[in-house]
C-alpha cells in the first residue's frame, strides 16, 4: 500500500542505532557498570545500524522494482 | 530516575515516525475499506506481525514478567499450550471462513451464519469491551510513567507540579494514538504495530542477554531458584505441587482449549489484522507467521522476571543500585519489591504475615537495573510502544465494530461510503474519549473495573463453542447460537458464585451465591469457570439448534466446512502452504514443551 514498510522501519532504526553507537563511543565508560562492564550502547547501536541498512536496503530495491 | 538527552532523543525520534506514518499513509486512504480492512492489500508477514502486536500490549509486557517472576517458567503454558495451538487451528481451519466470506468484522460473520441478534448481542459486548481494555492500557501507562517518575524532571523544570504527570501521560498517549489512526485508519495502526514489534525485540533482547549473563546462565538462574520454577510440566499431576494451583486437565482444557481458542480464535482485535491480507492464503498464513516470534516471546518477557526475582537482595552484583524505582526493602526478594503501605510507610503483609510483593515492578526494575542511559531510552521507548500498540489495537477494531454492525446496521443503513467512512473517523475520536474516560474512572472505582473484567471473562468465555458448531455444523441454527451464548454467560456467573479460590474473601473473587468448592489458586477457578460456561453453551447450542428449523443449504455455502469447497494449494509450495505451516509451527511448540518440561 503505497509505502513499502520497510522504509520508515530500516530508517527509524538506522537512526536509533546511530544515535547509540555515537554516544556509546562519547560516554563515560563508569556508566557501564551496570550493563556488566560492556559498553552496550556501542554494541547494540551497531546492530541495529546494521539491520536498519539491510531493512532500507529490501526496501529500497522493492520500491524501485514497482516503478 | 534521571534519563539524559540521548533518551529524550530516542524517544522523540519514535514518536516521530509512529505520527509520520500516519501523516503519509493518509494519501492512500480514500474509502471506508481502506480505512477500516487497509484495503485487504496487506502482505502475510505484514499482517502476521500486526497479529502479534496488536496483542502485545500491558499485559504482555508487563504481566508476562511479573507472572514469570511469580510463577517461573510454567507461565509459559499461556504460549505453548495456550496461543500457539490455537493460532494454528484459526489459520488453517476458520480462516477460510473467515475471509472466505467476505465478512467485514468477526460479529457480521455472525450475521451471516446465525442471525441479526447473535451479532447484536456480539458487536456490542465487543464494542464495550474494547473501549474499556484501551482504557485500561492507558491507565496502566500513566501509572507506571508517574512510579517511573518518567516525567518528573522535564515537569520540574518547566516548574509545573509532579502529579499533573499522570494526565500529561493519558493526554499525550491518547493524541498520537488518535492522530495516526484517524489519519491512516487501519494501515496505519497495522505499519505501526509492525514496527512496535521490532523496537520491542530490540528493546528487550538485551535485558534476557545480560540478565542470564549476570545469573550464570540457564543454570545460574536453576540455582537461584525453586525447581518447580524452571520446568513447565512437571508437578502438573495435582494442583497442590506446581506454583500454579492448576492440575492437568483444568490446563489444558481450560487454558489450552477454552480460554485460548476463544481468544485468538474469535476476538476480532486480531482477526482484524488478518482480514486485512491481501489473498485468502496471506490471510490464513497470518496467524501462522505470527505463531513462530509468539513462541520466542517467553525468553523476552517470562525470562527476565524470573531473574528478577533470582538475583539476591539487596542485589550484589557489580552494578551500581540507584535510582530505582522504589527503594529497595529488605522485605522485597530480588529486584522486586514489597508493596508498602502509603499511609504506614511499612510493607503490606499478607494474612500469613509475609510481604506482599508488587510483580508488576519485574519488567521496569530490570530495565532501571541494567540497562545505561541511551540504551535505557530504547528499553523505554519500546515499554511505551507495547502500552499504545494495545491501545491502537483496540481502537481500530471499535471504529469498525461500531461503524459497520452497530450504526450500519441498526442506526442508518442506506448511507454512501463516503458516509461511514467519515463515521468511522469520528468513531475514532469518541471511542478514544470514552477510553480516556474508563481510565479517569479506573482512578477512582477500582473496583468497577475488577467488576467489569469479571463480566468480559463471563462474556467472552462461550463464545468459541458458538463460532466452532457454526463453523463445522451445518446443523446449528441462530436461535441455538444466541441460546448456547446467554446460557454460557449465565453458566460462567454462576460457576463463579458458587466457588471461591483458596484464602479469598466472599465478592468479587467468587462465592457470592454460595460457597459450595474451593479451588487451589484464582487461575485453577477461572479455568475451570471457562469449562463450564463452553460447556454449557455447547450443549445448549446443540439442543435448541435440533429443536428449531435449520437454513437452507444453499444459504451457507461459503459459512460453514462441510458446504465449502476446500482451497486449492496444489500450486503453492509447500512452505506456503497453511496447513505445512501449521504442522511445522506444533512441531517447534512440541520441542519447547519437552525441552523445559
Amino acid at each position: 500500500m503505497g509505502v513499502d514498510i520497510r522504509l520508515p522501519i530500516g530508517l527509524m532504526f538506522s537512526i536509533f542505532g546511530l544515535i547509540l553507537t555515537v554516544y556509546g563511543i562519547r560516554s563515560d565508560p563508569a556508566i557501564y557498570a551496570r550493563s556488566l562492564g560492556i559498553n552496550l550502547n556501542l554494541y547494540w547501536g551497531l546492530l541495529l545500524v546494521a539491520f536498519g541498512a539491510i531493512m532500507l536496503l529490501l526496501g529500497v530495491r522493492r520500491q524501485r522494482s514497482r516503478m | 530516575m534521571n534519563l539524559t538527552a540521548v533518551d529524550w532523543l530516542i524517544m522523540a525520534v519514535y514518536f516521530a515516525f509512529v505520527l509520520g506514518i500516519g501523516v503519509v499513509l493518509r494519501r492512500y486512504v480514500k474509502t471506508s475499506s481502506d480505512f477500516f480492512l487497509a484495503g485487504r492489500s496487506l502482505p502475510a508477514w505484514i499482517c502476521g506481525l500486526a497479529f502479534l502486536s496488536a496483542n502485545l500490549g500491558a499485559q504482555e509486557v508487563i504481566g508476562m514478567a511479573a507472572s514469570g517472576a511469580k510463577y517461573g517458567i510454567a507461565t509459559s503454558h499461556f504460549y505453548w499450550i495456550g496461543a500457539i495451538p490455537a493460532m494454528v487451528f484459526v489459520g488453517v481451519f476458520m480462516m477460510p471462513f473467515y475471509y472466505g466470506s467476505r465478512a467485514r468484522s468477526v460479529p457480521e460473520y455472525l450475521r451471516l451464519r446465525f442471525d441479526e441478534k447473535t451479532r447484536a448481542v456480539n458487536a456490542i459486548s465487543f464494542a464495550v469491551m474494547t473501549v474499556f481494555s484501551s482504557g485500561i492500557s492507558m491507565y496502566a501507562m500513566a501509572k507506571l510513567i508517574q512510579i517511573m517518575h518518567i516525567l518528573d524532571a522535564p515537569l520540574g523544570k518547566l516548574g509545573v507540579s509532579t502529579t499533573s504527570s499522570f494526565h500529561l501521560s493519558i493526554f499525550i498517549s491518547a493524541l498520537i494514538v488518535l492522530v495516526y489512526i484517524f489519519l491512516g485508519g487501519l494501515t496505519s495502526a497495522i505499519y505501526n504495530e509492525v514496527l512496535q514489534f521490532f523496537l520491542i525485540v530490540g528493546g528487550f533482547l538485551p535485558l534476557s542477554f545480560l540478565g542470564l549473563k549476570n545469573i550464570g546462565g540457564w543454570n545460574g538462574l536453576k540455582q537461584q531458584l525453586p525447581t518447580s520454577f524452571t520446568h513447565s510440566w512437571q508437578g502438573l499431576s495435582s494442583a497442590h505441587s506446581n506454583p500454579l494451583g492448576v492440575e492437568f486437565f483444568g490446563l489444558v482444557m481450560g487454558l489450552g482449549f477454552v480460554l485460548s481458542f476463544g481468544y485468538w480464535c474469535t476476538d476480532f482485535l486480531v482477526i482484524q489484522r488478518a482480514m486485512a491480507a491481501d489473498s485468502m492464503n496471506a490471510a490464513r498464513r497470518t496467524p501462522l507467521i505470527a505463531a513462530l516470534p509468539k513462541m520466542l516471546f517467553p525468553f523476552l518477557v517470562i525470562l527476565p522476571g524470573m531473574i528478577a526475582i533470582a538475583l539476591p537482595n539487596p542485589p550484589t552484583t557489580t552494578t551500581a543500585v540507584t535510582g530505582h524505582v522504589q527503594e529497595f526493602n529488605q522485605a522485597g526478594k530480588g529486584l522486586i519489591p514489597a508493596k508498602v503501605d502509603e499511609t504506614t510507610g511499612l510493607p503490606q503483609v499478607d494474612a500469613n504475615g509475609k510481604p506482599i510483593l508488587d510483580y508488576d515492578l519485574a519488567m521496569p526494575n530490570m530495565l532501571l537495573h541494567y540497562f545505561p542511559t541511551g540504551i535505557l531510552g530504547l528499553g523505554l521507548t519500546a515499554l511505551l510502544a507495547s502500552f499504545m500498540s494495545g491501545m491502537a489495537g483496540n481502537v481500530t477494531a471499535f471504529n469498525t465494530v461500531w461503524t459497520y454492525d452497530i450504526y450500519q446496521s441498526y442506526i442508518n443503513k442506506h448511507a454512501s461510503d463516503a458516509h461511514y467512512f467519515q463515521m468511522g473517523r469520528i468513531a475514532t475520536v469518541f471511542g478514544i474519549a470514552l477510553s480516556v474516560a474508563a481510565a479517569y474512572a479506573a482512578t477512582r472505582f477500582n473496583n468497577i473495573l475488577d467488576f467489569l473484567q469479571l463480566v468480559f471473562a463471563f462474556v467472552n468465555a462461550p463464545l468459541f463453542a458458538t463460532f466452532l458448531l457454526g463453523m463445522f455444523w451445518k446443523r446449528t441454527t441462530g436461535h441455538g447460537a444466541f441460546a448456547g451464548l446467554l446460557s454460557g454467560t449465565f453458566a460462567a456467573a454462576v460457576h463463579q458464585g458458587l466457588t471461591l479460590p483458596v484464602g479469598a474473601h466472599v465478592g468479587i473473587k467468587g462465592g457470592w451465591l454460595r460457597s459450595l468448592h474451593t479451588y487451589p489458586s484464582e487461575m485453577a477457578q477461572n479455568f475451570w469457570t471457562a469449562i463450564w460456561a463452553w460447556s454449557v453453551c455447547f450443549a445448549v447450542t446443540v439442543i435448541v439448534s435440533l429443536c428449531t428449523r435449520a437454513r437452507e443449504e444453499k444459504e451457507l455455502v461459503g459459512l460453514v466446512y462441510s458446504l465449502t469447497e476446500r482451497v486449492s494449494e496444489e500450486h503453492v509450495r509447500w512452505y506456503r502452504r497453511p496447513a505445512a505451516l501449521g504442522v511445522a509451527v506444533i512441531g517447534l511448540a512440541i520441542v519447547l514443551n519437552v525441552i523445559f518440561w
